[in-house]
């Protein structure tokens, strides 16, 4: 039941959000329902299609898997921030010209995960292969594709990234 | 990889000075997308709206006894609580039959169960609230007593005696049966030198897209109106539906189609749930949503393919298949579904079975029988991965059994390119193919006799390679054949409305719909090019019954070939009323001007004459400077439909490369080629990745995908946990090569390309690993997903 509801404040794409939600809420439904920030989407609620990925105090996590309540204090970046801040902007336009989105439901998603290993890959000045991509894509999952498209734009722009810095 | 984002194009009387044909152009739409500023129905939230959720049968057949809603309906948040019996008030119920398919029968199926449930989820009463969590806390007070009835689970006995008959009503649990004899199937079997028999499973699978099903209905009691935000590929056929279940006109009923989180033929059919959630709307008189979470969804979304084929092929030593014979056996649930109903499946394996070859000589029966299960319907390339399979999968058997390289088997045997117009031993008609053409530039893309010597390399070294092979054809383009004749109000025509703006852009408005596929890119380079902007001139609106022509929407691999030339048309005819007046403003012949690259110019030349922007402002703002009795008629629409065929069939072939560990049972994919032939090709890019996309859900058929369910008909596998769905790592590179045979029954020749994939990804799989494992004396495997338990078993390891 949704008798307990709590405040909670946290930073979210750069603004400060204070609300007060119920104890059962998930951290997606908190960002799509009572923040309309609806680019973040609700595949399997169980974690496994990594469709609500967002990132957490810089890490990416499941939207599903994590409570509104616990994010209190947090900084959340969801597409949106992503989108505007222009931190991925080089991503969004691989996956446009290489068409490696069809539905775009997956993609608010795929684009968090590809960035996480994309700032390692500019971490470590090391190219993923592309076995290794496809590793770090494997929690995220997209019915329309098959992948093959996904994976040439994030190795595109690893080598543009990485390569450029080299 | 370096992103390449075009290719040369090849081309024809399609070749405008500035045509978009054959170019990879990218999606207008995509930036939207990949902003996450899409809008899909999760994402709709009106005034006043409310959720539903839905109590669902945890039987797979029980009477209802009693409901009881007091409970729930003094829940917090709490609106309403209806049960079907008060729902059918509203909204009649449904028959999934088509008359084309004889024989075929079903049962009334009501918006919310009444008196029986007949699956395991099936909505037994629905209960509204301000919020889908308040709805869901109202469900768990929802106290329904069943009277549990014995369920029918395999199709095997579903027409034994002894089985109970899900529907008394309907006399038994035969569906629909389909009987085919042609030639001399005994005598040549006789005459064969080599006969292989065997039987092949496919498991029951789903589409899970990955935004579930989806809609928000939104009656207006004082319009008398009703909007619904739909996830569906079919907008008009669901205004019909709408409209005639709740005694409706269509005036009265708009669907709108916006973004769409996948679909694959799973958001083409009638759903229960979204029916009432219409009805519900209706009887509230304000907005309901309902949006399916994943567990609904595999219990409710259609389940397809759960086939059984006993299987037979003749062979000379010569490499001539003699003979095909078939058995199929297919269990669909306890409806057929509505309104294209679950006999299409089963119709389509007997069609297709044999299809590549010249075999004169095939038999083949159908049985399509009632369960307790979820119901299975259409479902990408539906019926084909399941004859290809068949079909592919005896091609190999035999080959190995004559001890012939099965692409010389398939050379042998394959239907001559030069043999067009010709049919199938099964009456498929086909204008153009290019088996042979496929199979060699497959042959070629491979390098097959480097691989197999590569493969040889590693046997050596107990390392164990497969390479399969799968021919196929595929049905496109469907004309009214498919489902108007049978009785069905689905469109198989579509149209295109375009209309030049007040500073000389384009706007397209067409009954096709974007499901992800590309459908508005390619629309727009269709007008692109027989109208003469560039691309970005050139707005497309899809998606709303009140604002579109008259159209099928998008399934059986349609919106490009037939919205298409639709546009295309309408783009030609814009181009004409425009020269029209073009001519009288800078009085010349208006044959002797065109439109290229959004201006007006001497076709002779070339020579700029007049920009768009300033014939539509004065056709539009000073329309009294132009001659008496021109009147500028400046939004065209234009209409297709295949007439010549009743279907473009289109072809192509697919190989497998991959690894078993036969000390695991793991498979590891190493690569997969396909080479088709979708006629014209008017964005590259895009067949490619239609095509990759659908190797990708085949392969997911191949050697993941299985709806369980226990033999009380309960799914034990409803959670994308436990249903594996084929995930980047698995995944191998995909090859796309093309043959171009357009088809001469439009202008534009293009044939679709979005199932080919899907079609003939399992077979390959299948012949690869069988192949992998045949020197180690495995058992063939013919029973999809091949699982690592499956081929260990097949080792004799377990």
């Amino acid at each position: 039941m949704s008798d307990t509801a709590l405040d909670i404040t946290l930073t979210v794409n750069g603004e400060t959000v204070s609300e007060r939600v119920d104890a059962r809420k998930t951290l997606v439904d908190f960002l799509r329902e009572d923040l309309a920030l609806t680019g973040s989407h609700v595949g399997c609620e169980h974690g496994v299609c990594g469709t609500c990925t967002v990132r957490v105090n810089g890490d990416i996590v499941r939207g599903c898997l994590m409570l509104a309540v616990q994010c209190d204090g947090a900084t959340v970046e969801t597409v949106e921030g992503l989108s505007d801040s222009g931190e991925i902007a080089d991503l969004q336009a691989a996956f446009e010209q290489r068409n490696a989105l069809q539905c775009g439901y997956c993609t608010p998603g795929m684009l968090a995960t590809a960035q996480d290993l994309l700032k390692r890959a500019q971490a470590s000045r090391q190219v993923p292969s592309r076995d290794e991509i496809r590793e770090h894509l494997s929690g995220n999952y997209c019915r329309c594709t098959g992948y093959h498209a996904i994976v040439d734009a994030v190795e595109a722009v690893a080598l543009a990234r990485v390569g450029g810095e080299q | 990889m370096k992103i390449t984002d075009d290719s040369p194009p090849v081309l024809t009387a399609l070749d405008r000075p500035n045509s978009y044909i054959g170019r990879s152009v990218p999606r207008p739409n995509l930036k939207r997308l990949t902003q996450g500023r899409g809008q899909y129905v999760s994402d709709v939230a009106l005034p006043r709206m409310a959720h539903v959720a839905f109590v669902r049968s945890p039987h797979a057949h029980a009477r209802i006894v009693s409901i009881a809603t007091e409970a729930a309906k003094k829940s917090r948040g709490v609106i309403a609580v209806v049960t079907g019996a008060e729902l059918a008030k509203v909204m009649t119920p449904w028959v999934g039959v088509l008359t084309h398919l004889k024989g075929l029968k079903s049962a009334p199926q009501y918006a919310i169960a009444v008196e029986r449930a007949c699956w395991q989820g099936e909505a037994v009463c629905a209960v509204v609230a301000r919020t889908r969590a308040e709805a869901e806390d109202g469900c768990e007070l929802v106290d329904v007593t069943y009277e549990p009835l014995p369920a029918v689970v395999d199709p095997e006995t579903a027409l034994d005696p002894g089985t109970p008959v899900i529907h008394p009503s309907i006399v038994d649990n035969l569906c629909f049966e389909r009987k085919l004899d042609v030639g001399a199937v005994d005598k040549a079997f006789a005459e064969s030198d080599a006969v292989v028999e065997t039987t092949f499973v496919c498991g029951r699978h789903t589409g899970v897209t990955n935004e579930p099903r989806a809609c928000v209905a939104d009656w207006n009691e004082g319009e008398q109106r009703m909007t619904v935000y739909h996830g569906t590929q079919a907008p008009h056929m669901m205004q019909d539906l709408f409209a005639k279940h709740l005694g409706l006109v269509h005036t009265q009923v708009r669907v709108l189609t916006k973004d769409v989180g996948g679909s694959f033929g799973i958001k083409v059919h009638t759903y229960a749930d979204e029916m009432a959630t219409v009805a519900l709307s209706k009887l509230l008189k304000r907005p309901v949503k309902f949006v399916a979470d994943r567990l609904e969804s595999f219990v409710t979304d259609i389940h397809a393919r759960d086939h059984r084929i006993k299987a037979k092929i003749g062979v000379k030593n010569d490499g001539t298949i003699t003979a095909f014979e078939i058995d199929d056996l297919t269990g669909i649930g306890p409806y057929s579904v509505y309104p294209r109903t679950s006999g299409i499946e089963a119709n389509q394996v007997v069609n297709l079975v044999g299809g590549p070859y010249t075999c004169p000589n095939y038999r083949a029966q159908a049985r399509v029988v009632f369960t307790n299960k979820n119901v299975m319907c259409q479902y990408r390339a539906v019926g084909h991965p399941i004859a290809v399979a068949v079909t592919e999968g005896l091609v190999e058997q035999a080959a190995a059994k004559i001890g012939m390289d099965p692409l010389e088997l398939r050379r042998r045997n394959l239907i001559a390119d030069d043999a067009y117009p010709t049919q199938s031993a099964a009456g498929l008609k086909f204008e153009k193919l290019s088996h042979h053409e496929a199979l060699a530039h497959l042959d070629s893309m491979m390098n097959y006799a480097g691989l197999r010597a590569e493969q040889a390399r590693y046997r050596a070294q107990g390392i164990h390679r497969g390479i399969g092979f799968a021919s196929f054809i595929e049905v496109t383009n469907p004309s009214a054949a498919f489902y108007g004749v049978g009785g069905a109000r689905i469109t198989s025509q579509d149209g295109a409305t375009v209309k030049l703006d007040a500073q000389g852009a384009v706007v397209v408005q067409t009954g096709v719909t974007e499901q992800g596929q590309g459908a508005e890119a390619v629309v727009a380079q269709c007008v692109a090019s027989s109208f003469g902007v560039p691309i970005d001139k050139v707005r497309v609106i899809t998606g709303d019954t009140d604002n579109t022509p008259y159209g099928g929407g998008t399934w059986a691999s349609r919106a490009a070939g037939i919205g298409g030339e639709a546009s295309w048309q309408a783009g030609k005819a814009l181009r004409a009323n425009v020269l029209a007046v073009a001519g009288a403003m800078l009085q010349a012949k208006p044959e002797d001007l065109d439109i290229r690259n959004g201006v007006v110019v001497d076709k002779a030349t070339g020579n700029e004459r007049l920009p768009l922007e300033e014939l539509a402002r004065v056709a539009y703002f000073r329309p009294d400077t132009l001659p008496a009795g021109i009147q500028a008629e400046l939004m065209v629409t234009r209409h297709y439909v295949p007439r010549a065929w009743p279907f473009a069939f289109t072809n192509g072939i697919q190989a497998s490369y991959l690894e078993v560990d036969t000390d695991t049972g793991f498979v590891k994919l190493l690569k997969h080629w396909c080479v088709e032939d979708c006629g014209t090709i008017i964005n590259p890019q895009l067949v490619d990745e239609q095509i990759r996309g659908g190797v990708v859900q085949g392969i997911g058929a191949a050697l993941f995908e299985q709806c369980l369910y226990d033999e009380r008909g309960q799914m034990l596998n409803g959670t994308m946990a436990d249903y594996l769905v084929p995930m980047a790592v698995e995944m191998p590179d995909i090859e796309c090569g093309h043959v171009v045979s357009p088809t001469a029954d439009s202008e534009l020749g293009a044939k679709g390309a979005g199932e080919a994939g899907t079609a003939g990804a399992p077979a390959s799989v299948m012949n690869a690993i069988n192949d992998a494992l045949r020197p180690l004396g495995a058992a063939t495997l013919t029973d999809m997903p091949f699982t690592p338990e499956k081929i260990l078993r097949a080792l004799g390891k377990v």
